[in-house]
């Protein structure tokens, strides 16, 4: 599909800058790279996931939410992953994952959608903008190739904004007949918000006819795949995740949504087969838990929490945290773990690196106003 | 009929003075209606629930895995059934505006059928909180949602011990479990239920308030009193003993009184006003609501103590609500309940909402469901749309014509696009389901 604002601004440029156009345009064209946002939704707790074993505070914190270290999945003295991240602990052998540990958005307070907000936006405030970074990213990417996806119904909002997107969610609704499709699309002709929706929606039927119908973890990562692995398809997705807002049973509950998750990222690397090697995927919450167990086997809202990086580009191998401890004086607000990296930095940086962008412009085009972070560079490979 | 009501029946006649039609129905609003005098209270399914987990509990382990699928099944089947008894209740209801006000405020006190025993109690949550005090006090209905069991279990308040209580001395020295509040119930009433986020209050007003609700339980837990099991109790042995300072506010108060005290504050506070009424404006008028609206509505909340039919007139008389435009993107609740009734069909509403993304009572957050059109005008959302119009056109009536149906239910302002797809259309039920996939019928 053509499109006529990038021709122009193409167009705009030749005149002047004859050198620099040419370049521009090749180097847009040919991105190879792909991006995945997993949003952990609810505040999942960090601590219970990439868990600081080593650290000689956590045993007399977590109380009954205890994991035996002897289950864990270790990967250097300090830290181990939740025993249910089997496949995540996999890659992290083969140099394919990291984990990032106390880190946190510049949202300092506690409420989940306000939280969610700023993740999203990329604001300094809740609600302060309308769009999410990853529609802005997708807008630094050629815009001849096809828009970024959501996969579910709706668009989230780090995904809402100028930059055209679309949606997927496996249906198990039978389809209805082209003859109604056509007609669908004349009565949106003079209707400009349907005629968009609805021309996207019918670019993506058909795309993902093979994959199973169902919504388990397993299957929405083998969907996924399937979209990005088209050599026309798209470059940056996002997957939504719910259900990690455990203020009580913590134990089973996190065990249940941690397996889901490496479910869905290993049929999504299984789906990938070659493309892996281009591919990163960002797995981040909108704030921690309480580093303390509450008084009904759960945790409450907290601060810091852990961030994972998965993919073949991914400089894997290493937990990349400036550990504040978990001695009650060290605790953030004599609660929760303290925040010593900058999630929207990391997200910048790695979404630059993955995509092969500018670091720093990425970084103004994400998050405006934010600082730049030199030292979280350099975790995805050229 | 469309922006306040569900959408128009098929037969019914276009009222004539539609302000007098809405307030009529102030009058005609059955809290209980026929469709719902069958089903169980909620204290009747906590204790079948309880009953049900004792069972599996006695059973050799061979024999669980069926046994917890037969309640599984049983679970469902009671869901649906709520499910049912709300779409009825939507579809021939005599109130239709007084029913969508139910589906606001049960969104507004949102819980979500996550956890078996929620989605078992998420109906009798509506029955028993929101619909007898729909055309009520708002302080009443906020004192019904907070003390009901579906909502005390899903924001886990009811195992919430204060560290000093009667009870968490008793279990001092003892091993396991530490006995200590959860502030899940307490932060969500502040951030959502009343005042709002980012209206002053800090971390220590939610622990303070989670402390002075420590105590505010179902009874049917171990030692409580068992002929009110699956009711509202209140364990003096839970609550932490003193006074609790909140948002500057001395509350010295002895046991269940305290967080009634609270309770009742930030019901009348302006905070809560215009948080309730912001939300009541964006989700009848539009998605960004003037000031003005705002400012007339939270009047009318605050000089009436939060009496809503006050608040629901001045929405009614105010200007701002009646202008001509359809402003709303209806919700894929809003959008197969008016299909339905276009059609004057039924259908298993369960299973349309759930694959129109919106499955009932189950927004998977306590904020509910989102209210603005950029949540659900959304490419994938508008095919399942098509697959479900395609699907519930090919049940209806044979004999409807389309273009008389589109006449009464979307009058004058149907356009001429969609005058001409109507006529086209090269079959009946063809003709039904573009009408109702056609951008009049999908906004309100």
């Amino acid at each position: 599909m053509m499109d006529r604002r990038n021709f122009l601004r193409g167009a705009a440029l030749g005149a002047g800058t004859l050198v620099i156009a040419p370049r521009m345009v090749f180097a847009n064209v040919e991105t190879a790279r792909r991006f995945v946002f997993i949003i952990q939704r609810g505040a999942a707790d960090g601590l219970d996931t990439v868990i600081p074993y080593g650290d000689p505070a956590l045993a007399g914190l977590r109380g009954p939410l205890t994991i035996d270290p002897g289950d864990m999945n270790k990967l250097d003295g300090l830290f181990a992953l939740h025993p249910s991240l089997e496949r995540l602990a996999g890659f992290y052998r083969d140099k394919q994952s990291l984990f990032v540990q106390a880190v946190a958005s510049p949202y300092r307070e506690r409420s989940h959608f306000d939280g969610q907000n700023m993740l999203e936006s990329g604001g300094l405030r809740p609600y302060e903008r309308p769009d999410g970074w990853l529609n802005r990213l997708s807008s630094l990417l050629p815009k001849s190739q096809e828009e970024a996806i959501a996969f579910s119904p709706t668009i989230p909002l780090a995904l809402r904004g100028a930059a055209p997107v679309t949606s997927y969610a496996p249906s198990s609704l039978p389809e209805a007949p082209d003859d109604l499709l056509t007609r669908v699309s004349a009565l949106y002709n003079a209707d400009s918000e349907l005629h968009a929706l609805w021309s996207m929606a019918m670019e993506n039927r058909g795309l993902a006819d093979a994959a199973s119908a169902k919504q388990d973890p397993a299957s929405v990562g083998t969907t996924a795949a399937e979209f990005l692995s088209r050599p026309n398809g798209p470059r940056i997705a996002m997957i939504e995740t719910a259900g990690w807002d455990t203020h009580a049973t913590q134990k089973q509950r996190l065990a249940n949504q941690l397996h889901g998750l490496d479910q869905m990222i290993g049929a999504l690397r299984d789906g990938l087969g070659d493309v892996w090697k281009d591919t990163t995927v960002l797995v981040a919450t909108e704030f921690g838990r309480t580093a303390a167990a509450n008084g009904t086997g759960g945790t409450d809202h907290g601060t810091a929490s852990a961030a994972m990086l998965v993919g073949g580009a991914v400089q894997g191998g290493q937990v990349i945290a400036d550990w504040p401890g978990l001695a009650t004086g060290n605790l953030y607000e004599g609660r929760d773990l303290a925040p010593t990296l900058d999630l929207d930095a990391l997200i910048a940086m790695v979404a630059a690196e993955s995509l092969e962008l500018d670091r720093e412009k990425t970084m103004r085009a994400l998050f405006p106003g934010r600082p730049f972070n030199h030292k979280i560079t350099g975790l995805v490979g050229a | 009929m469309n922006r306040f009501g569900l959408g128009a029946r098929l037969g019914d006649e276009s009222p004539e003075d539609a302000k007098g039609w809405l307030l009529e129905q102030f009058e005609t609003y059955e809290a209980k209606p026929a469709a719902m005098t069958d089903l169980p209270s909620s204290a009747e399914i906590f204790v079948a629930y309880r009953e049900d987990g004792a069972e599996i509990r006695d059973l050799p382990e061979v024999k669980r895995a069926r046994v917890r699928q037969e309640l599984r099944k049983r679970g469902q089947k009671l869901y649906e059934a709520e499910i049912g008894a709300r779409t009825l209740s939507a579809l021939t209801g005599q109130a239709p505006f007084v029913e969508h006000l139910v589906h606001f405020w049960a969104n507004h006190f949102a819980v979500s059928a996550d956890e078996p025993l929620t989605k078992a109690l998420a109906g009798s949550f509506e029955r028993e909180a929101i619909r007898p005090h729909v055309l009520g006090r708002f302080e009443d209905m906020l004192f019904a949602v907070e003390t009901h069991p579906a909502m005390l279990l899903y924001l886990n308040q009811n195992r919430s011990i204060g560290p000093n209580s009667i009870r968490a001395k008793r279990a001092a020295g003892r091993a396991s479990r530490k006995p200590g509040i959860n502030e899940n119930l307490a932060r969500e009433i502040l951030e959502l239920h009343t005042l709002g986020v980012r209206t002053g209050y800090s971390q220590t007003d939610v622990t303070q308030f989670a402390f002075a609700m420590t105590g505010w339980t179902v009874a049917g837990h171990d030692g409580s009193d068992e002929a009110k099991a699956g009711v509202f109790e209140f364990r003096s042995q839970f609550h932490e003993p003193g006074a609790r300072t909140i948002l500057g506010k001395t509350y010295a108060q002895e046991g269940v009184d305290q967080a009634e005290a609270v309770l009742s504050d930030a019901a009348r506070s302006k905070a809560t006003a215009t948080h309730v009424v912001t939300k009541l404006a964006r989700h009848f008028v539009t998605d960004e609501p003037p000031t003005s609206l705002v400012k007339r509505l939270q009047s009318a909340f605050l000089e009436s103590q939060g009496d809503l039919p006050t608040v629901y007139r001045a929405l009614l008389n105010a200007p701002e609500a009646w202008e001509a435009k359809a402003a709303k993107f209806k919700t894929p609740w809003e959008w197969s309940i008016s299909a339905l009734r276009a059609l004057g069909s039924t259908t298993t509403m369960a299973r349309t909402a759930k694959q129109l993304g919106q499955p009932v009572w189950r927004p998977q957050s306590p904020a509910g469901y989102d209210d603005i059109a950029a949540s659900w005008a959304a490419p994938d959302a508008l095919v399942r749309r098509v697959e479900v119009a395609e699907r519930l056109a090919r049940k209806a009536d044979p004999t409807l014509d389309a273009r008389e149906v589109a006449r009464a239910l979307i009058g004058p302002s149907l356009s001429e696009t969609t005058a001409i797809e109507l006529a086209r259309a090269d079959s009946p039920a063809m003709a039904i389901a573009l009408l109702l996939v056609s951008p009049e019928f999908q906004r309100r």
